[in-house]
């Protein structure tokens, strides 16, 4: 049975939706959001690049050829090797994948149990919405460094502790987010028009709410997985991080790199740069998505 | 409004106590232990005996909820206690690093000020233009560049240049020397972290600035000023910018809050004896009592700054209140 | 490869030319100046008793004295150890080895003015042999020999031995035995030279800023006459490599005790040409690979020979002595003393031999009779750059060679400690041997599986009795043959432990910084008295 607030209610939702070719869609995006476009083709690159990795590059990230230990860049090394004699284009395209893999699954398993625990809260009021606040209280006020850096402690080193590390503070903020745009929607009388059609918690959760904060879901989404990855690389610059030989980009900066910055700057430029641009590109995309979004902004 | 005060004083002590609650749990999964680390670190072999002794000695050997009840009691009584790897006051190892990482945040917050309210001014006022690009593309750089990875090639940078034009290198001090003892020897040392970390802070205080006054410009009265024809830098300086800066002070009160404790990385690279790197040193060390009063001062910090935050807002805006 | 090789001879004939053009030079003492030197660990406590740490040596050493050390001036030797507080030489021992006296000196004043007498050499050894119930003392072990010590004159005290041991005097020697004074022990406890520094070394305590510096100034009244050279010395703390390196390019320090890796020695050295000196050594270190005994299959002494078969060690000593801290391949001894085997001897351990293909072939064929063709390896690792993790992560691709996969997991130390020694939680896991005074029958203890600072999980009866005999053998040449037999057993058939490389310590400074003659140890002649600049 279909009532006829929800029809409209649905109706609404497929205004956003848009109807037009794709690529003039990307067309008007290009064009409104220059900036934004550039951080896209970043993202596709680095997608790209992790994809393909065992196509695009000739050498294998982990094995040691101290032959041609610390060799500037030339032709056949394109950005140099390390002091294992490791080629560092190739080390540099399969950290793509570590930080993209790191990224995503941190960001995405965050902001989304920030999102259901956000709604959650919102929904179900009272007394657990209290503790719930208070328990995100707790997890905002640690910095998230430290928060990373305790949780890294205590499980270990690797790349699933790590993802832990990063995702754990990413739920507060997520769902402090989350959970006021919820409450601002559960106020609206047609939450109370499908409560009195005798809809079930999980239906109107499912239907009416999340697609509502989709939105802000999206814009932290986006915005975590640069952070995520900055943060992979400091907790590996701390060396809590990803563990050698593992192909990552804030491992490559750590140790060896700092001994060799002068002698061999390649060794410590190059995954530097590869670092900045990535969370550079995400962070662009991010805004984008932001001012895309974000009706306040979408205005101006 | 005094009812909400009261209300948002007292909806922080649960936040304290959770904070408290989770620090000391946390820390106490932490495998390792502070007695083993201390005596047979350096790869000596020490019987099991002594590393007992050291452990009662330090309070180790006492049922959990003791220990836990002695925290809490020492927080609440201001009484820290002493540091479980160097013995010495707590109180004094947190006032030594203090007055550092006081002004690193300080000459932190001042560069992002500086940094953020004019370009975010320029931004709006050029809104999508190349200049607006180009601002808005700079702050992010500075989110995007690893603090660590900045610090370590800006020393560099120093060594190289100062080599190449005066024939000797120089590098910042590597040692803290309080301002009013050699204002020369500390702004060197300083000046570099606060601008790195500067750079970092001001992007969200840049974009706040060029929102809030993209919202300002759209209001009646710039309407009415432009009318009558006031010109145009009158405008921004006179009107629009002073009733766009609540957000953008707030966005920096809270990341100077921040700030205090949370240059984990940056003072590594620059081997600045701060609070961060007190908190990585304490973590390392298993140093529980330690991190646990650090932790809560952090947290202390954080929590108050948003205290007053939500004091102003509630003050300038009565909606909130009854919310 | 022309490259690295050319970078790598021209600096270290400078820098070997330089350290030998010092010793010329030592008759023209600058008194005068401060000494900034960067210390990469921190410092747990001031108690040199219950610390074994650089990170407490380096600062604090010098505002102690000991009864003997290792001779300042030739502190390359094993064996030759001279007075410090005591009168004359090191008493060769008498009664059959078993009792040995020492003179003090009447003319040593502790910092705060009380004059030194055999009291406070015998509290101070009564401390570290005998702590009273309550009281930690972390070298308790090395005296396991001694019956009793005690003043028997006012400037005399007496060591009275249970058996004859030839690590007693190495042991005395160890700089980590400060002397106290009596009425400091009597009067504030066990504990307070944990944070209170009252010595008579040729430096006394002015501050330390936790976490930042330690500052001493020259000591007017102390008792190797016209020393300390030097007006002050400040060791500012430093955990980082890459600001240790910089801070002597930048010369905010002058020189870093530990060690340097070669490469960074390069950098100096280009960078700064002749205002770099560079002085290397041998290092009383090893980093071993112990594998766990108690979990299947590392009970098998085929896989554990299998793993040491994978290690290329003559070809790892070529590279990784560009990139890490450790050089010199050697057996169960340090090198270059004369217990220690010989490369002929060596080449035919397992492991050692220089074909590394037919090693290889050999490492494969024992794992398939194993059964473990394609064995996976937990492997515990030190979070501390140099030399751990380079040579962890050498060590992985090593073992790849031979099919074995190894997960490296890095930890920070309290971690590694707590699986390496508490849980057991490891297949493979890295350990060292780094002892101070060079002391082999004592060091190479390490390798019975009877010893308190052994993790591989094993009991080798075997074993036990050759160390029994060595302990006991008279002459050099029968403690040499006894130690073959010994390394044959522990490293070579068994394969109990897996010796990679021993260290090697390079020290690089500023050329200004002279009479500082490094030692094989880190811990060793850091008492600072001889150091002057010449500036």
């Amino acid at each position: 049975m279909v009532t006829t607030s929800e029809v409209r209610v649905e109706a609404q939702f497929e205004e956003l939706a848009d109807k037009r070719p794709f690529w003039s869609v990307v067309g008007e995006f290009a064009r409104k959001q220059p900036l934004g476009s550039f951080g896209m083709g970043i993202v596709v690159l680095m997608i790209f690049a992790s994809a393909f990795a065992t196509i695009l590059s000739p050498y294998d990230p982990e094995a040691n050829a101290f032959e041609h230990m610390l060799t500037p860049p030339n032709l056949q090394f394109l950005l140099g090797t390390d002091q294992f004699g490791r080629d560092i284009l190739t080390r540099i395209i399969y950290g793509a994948r570590t930080a993209l893999f790191v990224g995503f699954t941190a960001a995405f398993i965050g902001a989304t149990v920030g999102l259901v625990l956000g709604v959650a809260s919102a929904f179900f009021g009272g007394r657990f919405d209290l503790i719930f606040q208070r328990i995100m209280d707790v997890l905002m006020a640690f910095p998230l460094i430290i928060l990373a850096l305790a949780v890294v402690s205590i499980f270990g080193t690797g790349i699933q502790n790590v993802i832990i590390a990063i995702t754990i503070p990413f739920i507060p903020r997520c769902a402090r987010v989350v959970r006021s745009q919820a409450l601002a929607i559960r106020e609206i009388p047609y939450i109370d028009a499908a409560r009195a059609n005798g809809f079930s918690n999980a239906r109107i959760i499912m239907r009416h709410m999340v697609p509502n904060v989709m939105a802000p879901f999206l814009i932290m989404l986006t915005a975590f997985v640069g952070q995520a990855i900055l943060l992979e690389a400091s907790l590996s610059y701390l060396g809590l991080g990803v563990q050698e030989p593992i192909p990552a980009w804030g491992l490559m900066l750590q140790g060896g790199a700092e001994e060799y910055v002068e002698s061999a700057p390649w060794v410590a430029i190059w995954p530097g740069v590869a670092i900045s641009l990535a969370v550079f590109g995400f962070n662009l995309f991010g805004d984008a998505v932001r001012d895309t979004l974000d009706p306040k902004l979408r205005s101006q | 409004m005094w009812q909400y005060i009261l209300k948002r004083l007292l909806l922080m002590i649960p936040t304290l106590f959770g904070a408290a609650i989770l620090i000391f749990f946390l820390l106490r999964l932490i495998p390792g232990d502070v007695c083993e680390l201390k005596m047979a670190g350096a790869g000596l072999y020490v019987d099991q005996e002594q590393i007992d002794i050291c452990r009662t000695n330090l309070g180790l050997e006492q049922p959990m909820i003791i220990q836990f009840w002695d925290f809490v009691s020492g927080f609440v009584t201001f009484d820290l206690g002493t540091s479980m790897w160097t013995g010495k006051a707590i109180t004094y190892e947190i006032a030594l690093r203090f007055e550092l990482s006081l002004q690193v945040a300080i000459m932190a917050t001042l560069t992002a000020v500086l940094i953020a309210i004019p370009l975010g001014t320029i931004s709006a006022v050029r809104q999508n233009t190349w200049i607006d690009y180009f601002v808005r593309a700079f702050s992010i750089a500075g989110i995007a560049i690893p603090s660590f990875w900045l610090g370590i090639m800006i020393i560099l940078g120093l060594l190289i240049f100062t080599q190449a034009w005066f024939g000797t290198p120089w590098m910042p001090p590597i040692e803290y020397t309080p301002i009013w003892v050699d204002p020369w020897a500390n702004l060197s040392q300083l000046i570099w972290p606060a601008v790195a970390t500067g750079w970092r802070y001001s992007a969200v205080a840049t974009r706040m600035t060029r929102s809030a006054l993209l919202e300002v410009l759209r209001e009646d009265y710039i309407r009415t000023a432009r009318a009558k024809g006031l010109m145009e830098k009158l405008i921004i300086n006179r009107h629009a910018l002073k009733n766009s800066m609540l957000p953008v002070v707030t966005v920096l009160g809270i990341e100077f809050a921040f700030l205090m404790g949370g240059l984990v990385v940056t003072e590594q690279v620059f081997n600045l004896n701060g609070l961060g790197k007190l908190f990585v040193e304490s973590v390392l060390n298993q140093d529980f009592t330690l991190t646990q009063a650090l932790v809560m001062l952090v947290v202390t910090i954080a929590v108050f700054t948003n205290f007053v935050v939500d004091i102003c807002y509630a003050w300038l805006d009565p909606r909130i209140r009854y919310a | 490869m022309k490259f690295p090789r050319l970078k790598f001879a021209v600096p270290l004939a400078a820098g070997l030319a330089l350290s030998f053009g010092m010793a010329g030079t030592a008759h023209a003492v600058k008194m005068g100046g401060v000494l900034s030197f960067v210390v990469g660990s921190k410092i747990p406590s001031y108690d040199g008793h219950i610390e074994g740490t650089f990170g407490m040596i380096h600062p604090i050493r010098p505002f102690y004295s000991t009864l003997i050390r290792v001779n300042p001036d030739n502190p390359q030797s094993p064996t030759d150890f001279v007075c410090d507080l005591c009168e004359g030489s090191v008493p060769k021992g008498a009664d059959g080895f078993k009792t040995y006296v020492f003179k003090i000196r009447q003319d040593v004043k502790f910092h705060d003015g009380t004059p030194l007498t055999a009291d406070d050499i015998t509290a101070t050894f009564k401390k570290i042999i005998f702590p009273p119930k309550g009281a930690v003392s972390a070298r308790k072990a090395f005296f396991k020999m001694v019956d009793s010590v005690e003043s028997t004159g006012k400037y005399e005290v007496t060591f009275k031995l249970k058996f004859p041991s030839g690590s007693f005097i190495p042991s005395v020697a160890m700089p980590f035995n400060f002397v106290y004074a009596k009425k400091d022990l009597d009067k504030h406890g066990y504990a307070w030279h944990q944070k209170n520094i009252n010595g008579s070394g040729a430096f006394s305590f002015v501050q330390h800023q936790p976490g930042s510096f330690v500052e001493g100034k020259k000591y007017a009244g102390y008792h190797h006459k016209g020393k300390p050279y030097l007006d002050g010395y400040k060791a500012i703390s430093a955990p980082k490599m890459a600001l240790r390196l910089q801070a002597i390019r930048g010369d905010r320090a002058a020189i870093e005790f530990r060690g340097f890796p070669p490469k960074a020695r390069d950098d100096l050295v280009k960078a700064l040409g002749d205002k770099i000196t560079v002085q290397e050594s041998d290092w009383n270190c090893i980093l071993l690979a112990t594998p766990n005994q108690a979990r299947k299959p590392f009970d098998d002494p085929r896989v554990r020979k299998a793993l040491s078969l994978a290690l290329d060690r003559w070809g790892g000593s070529k590279y990784l002595a560009k990139i890490a801290i450790v050089k010199t391949v050697g057996g169960v001894v340090f090198p270059g003393h004369p217990l220690a085997a010989t490369k002929e001897e060596l080449s035919k351990l397992t492991g050692y031999g220089t074909d590394v293909e037919a090693n290889r072939k050999e490492a494969r064929r024992l794992l398939k009779e194993a059964g473990h063709p394609n064995l996976k390896v937990d492997f515990n690792n030190r979070g501390v750059d140099q030399p751990y993790k380079v040579v962890g992560t050498w060590l992985v691709d090593q073992w790849k060679q031979i099919g074995v996969s190894a997960e490296q997991h890095v930890n920070p130390s309290p971690v590694f400690y707590d699986k390496l020694r508490k849980k057991s939680d490891f297949d493979v896991s890295i350990d060292f041997n780094c002892q101070s005074v060079v002391n082999p029958i004592a060091d190479v203890t390490k390798y019975l599986g009877s010893a308190g600072n052994n993790y591989g999980g094993y009991k080798d009866e075997k074993l036990e009795e050759i160390y029994g005999r060595l302990l006991r053998a008279g002459t050099e040449a029968e403690q040499r043959k006894i130690m073959r037999e010994y390394e044959t057993r522990a490293i070579g058939e068994m394969a109990h432990l897996i010796p990679t490389l021993w260290w090697y310590k390079i020290n690089p400074h500023r050329s200004y910084v002279k009479g500082w003659k490094i030692a094989p140890s880190h811990y060793l002649n850091q008492h600072l008295d001889q150091v002057w600049l010449d500036k």
